[in-house]
């Protein structure tokens, strides 16, 4: 089981990471990110304090919207080519499955994220005091982000149109953390980041569970 | 060493309910270790349906399935990764069902395989990857293979392999059920016309 596990984490990893078949990978997201954070200043004028204050702000949306880029490609394609019904025939829980891929997700995408808010950062003038609460914010928001990402993937898998849907979907979704992560930010302090890692343990908690059933009910 | 228990395979009263059409009903199979049945009837009768129920993949409208023993599957969808050449994809199945490395080489030179490891697994024609999915279901070791058009797109000595494959498996004590509307030749294999449970 552990070993089943380990590969299958493994092989999630690299196929998010390198894109697979479906082309991507985690460069594209990534780039998105940074052209969102990039055209915010051209949008809002070059006035240094201005883009300060709502820098932060700037970055967490352009994470949300980042992380709605790879949706299509993280659980349709395993649905389409069988994979998910080898492991159930394996006795290899969807709960598990679904685990796994948070994991491969967070870890694909989350580590790169959290290095290319370093540059964008810089551009929207942040300081380093500013800069650190939202990598902190960042660190504790991204694993709900991937739960939830994983588990609106999984319950849109196989529909006709479920990439926009999916999208539309996983925004709301996401409104607690995108409250407490940029709202440290305004009030400046540890509370902040405490809830952001709050919301996103409960999201990581549910999402093997939803994401599972969402499976079971779509096969 | 603990006993294993003898594979069985025991359906019964299925139903299965497509839409508000119900396909079949009141159908039951019991196979016991060494045996082998195969569902024949028409394009959409159900038999792919059917499978999916034994496999527990589906739930039956009514009824009931008991399965001793693991559960080898091969259907349309290969799970074998695109992208990946041959031997990669297999090789992370073979990791997974801890395939034994001489036994997983012999299987692919019995399926004409070995040339093959580095081609990607999406340029492999039709035939080339239901071979590939069989090398799968062998190296797995289930002891009830469950075969959804096992012939489509096989030339005519890969159709006998698969059948010498299905009697060696059946000869070890396996069972097999083949959904097929291609004739298949096992001793001893059972026919199920899906027609005389129509609905």
């Amino acid at each position: 089981m552990i070993r089943a596990l380990r590969n299958i984490l493994w092989r999630d990893l690299l196929l998010l990471l390198r894109g697979g078949g479906s082309g991507g990978g985690v460069a594209l997201p990534i780039l998105f990110f940074l052209a969102v954070a990039m055209i915010f200043p051209f949008a809002v004028g070059p006035d240094s304090r201005l883009l300060a204050r709502i820098g932060g702000g700037v970055i967490w949306v352009a994470a949300l919207l980042a992380a709605i880029l790879p949706l299509d490609r993280l659980i349709d394609p395993d649905r389409d080519l069988g994979m998910f019904d080898q492991w159930a025939l394996r006795g290899i829980a969807e709960e598990w499955v679904i685990a796994m891929r948070v994991a491969a997700h967070w870890l694909s995408f989350a580590p790169a994220l959290m290095l290319a808010t370093l540059p964008a950062g810089a551009m929207l003038g942040l300081n380093g005091h500013k800069l650190g609460l939202v990598e902190l914010g960042l660190l504790a928001g991204t694993p709900g982000l991937a739960a939830v990402g994983v588990t609106v993937a999984a319950i849109t898998a196989g529909l006709k149109g479920g990439a926009a849907l999916a999208g539309l979907l996983v925004i709301p979704l996401c409104v607690p953390i995108l409250i407490f992560g940029a709202g440290a930010l305004a009030i400046g302090g540890e509370s902040g980041l405490a809830l952001t890692a709050a919301v996103s343990l409960v999201l990581l908690a549910l999402a093997p569970f939803a994401g599972a059933a969402a499976l079971r009910a779509g096969r | 060493m603990q006993a294993v228990p003898a594979p069985s395979l025991t359906a019964t009263d299925l139903a299965c309910r497509r839409g508000d059409r119900v396909l079949f009903a009141r159908l039951g199979i019991t196979l016991g270790a060494g045996e082998a049945v195969q569902l024949v009837g028409a394009n959409g009768i159900g038999k792919s349906s059917l499978i999916r129920i034994l496999a527990g993949l589906a739930r039956p409208y009514a009824g009931s399935v008991d399965r001793v023993g693991s559960l080898g599957l091969v259907d349309e969808r290969l799970a074998l990764d695109p992208a990946a050449p041959l031997g990669q994809a297999l090789g992370f199945w073979a990791r997974i069902d801890a395939t034994d490395d001489a036994a997983q080489a012999e299987t692919l030179g019995q399926l004409g395989l070995l040339r093959l490891l580095d081609v990607p697994v999406r340029y492999l024609s039709t035939g080339q990857k239901k071979r590939a999915a069989l090398a799968r279901l062998i190296g797995q070791g289930a002891a009830i293979w469950l075969l959804d058009e096992p012939l489509n797109g096989l030339d005519s000595a890969a159709c006998a392999l698969v059948e010498r494959l299905a009697t060696a498996h059946c000869a070890g004590g396996g069972l097999c059920v083949i959904a097929s509307h291609q004739p298949f030749a096992i001793p001893g294999l059972r026919r199920l016309d899906m027609m005389d449970f129509a609905r």
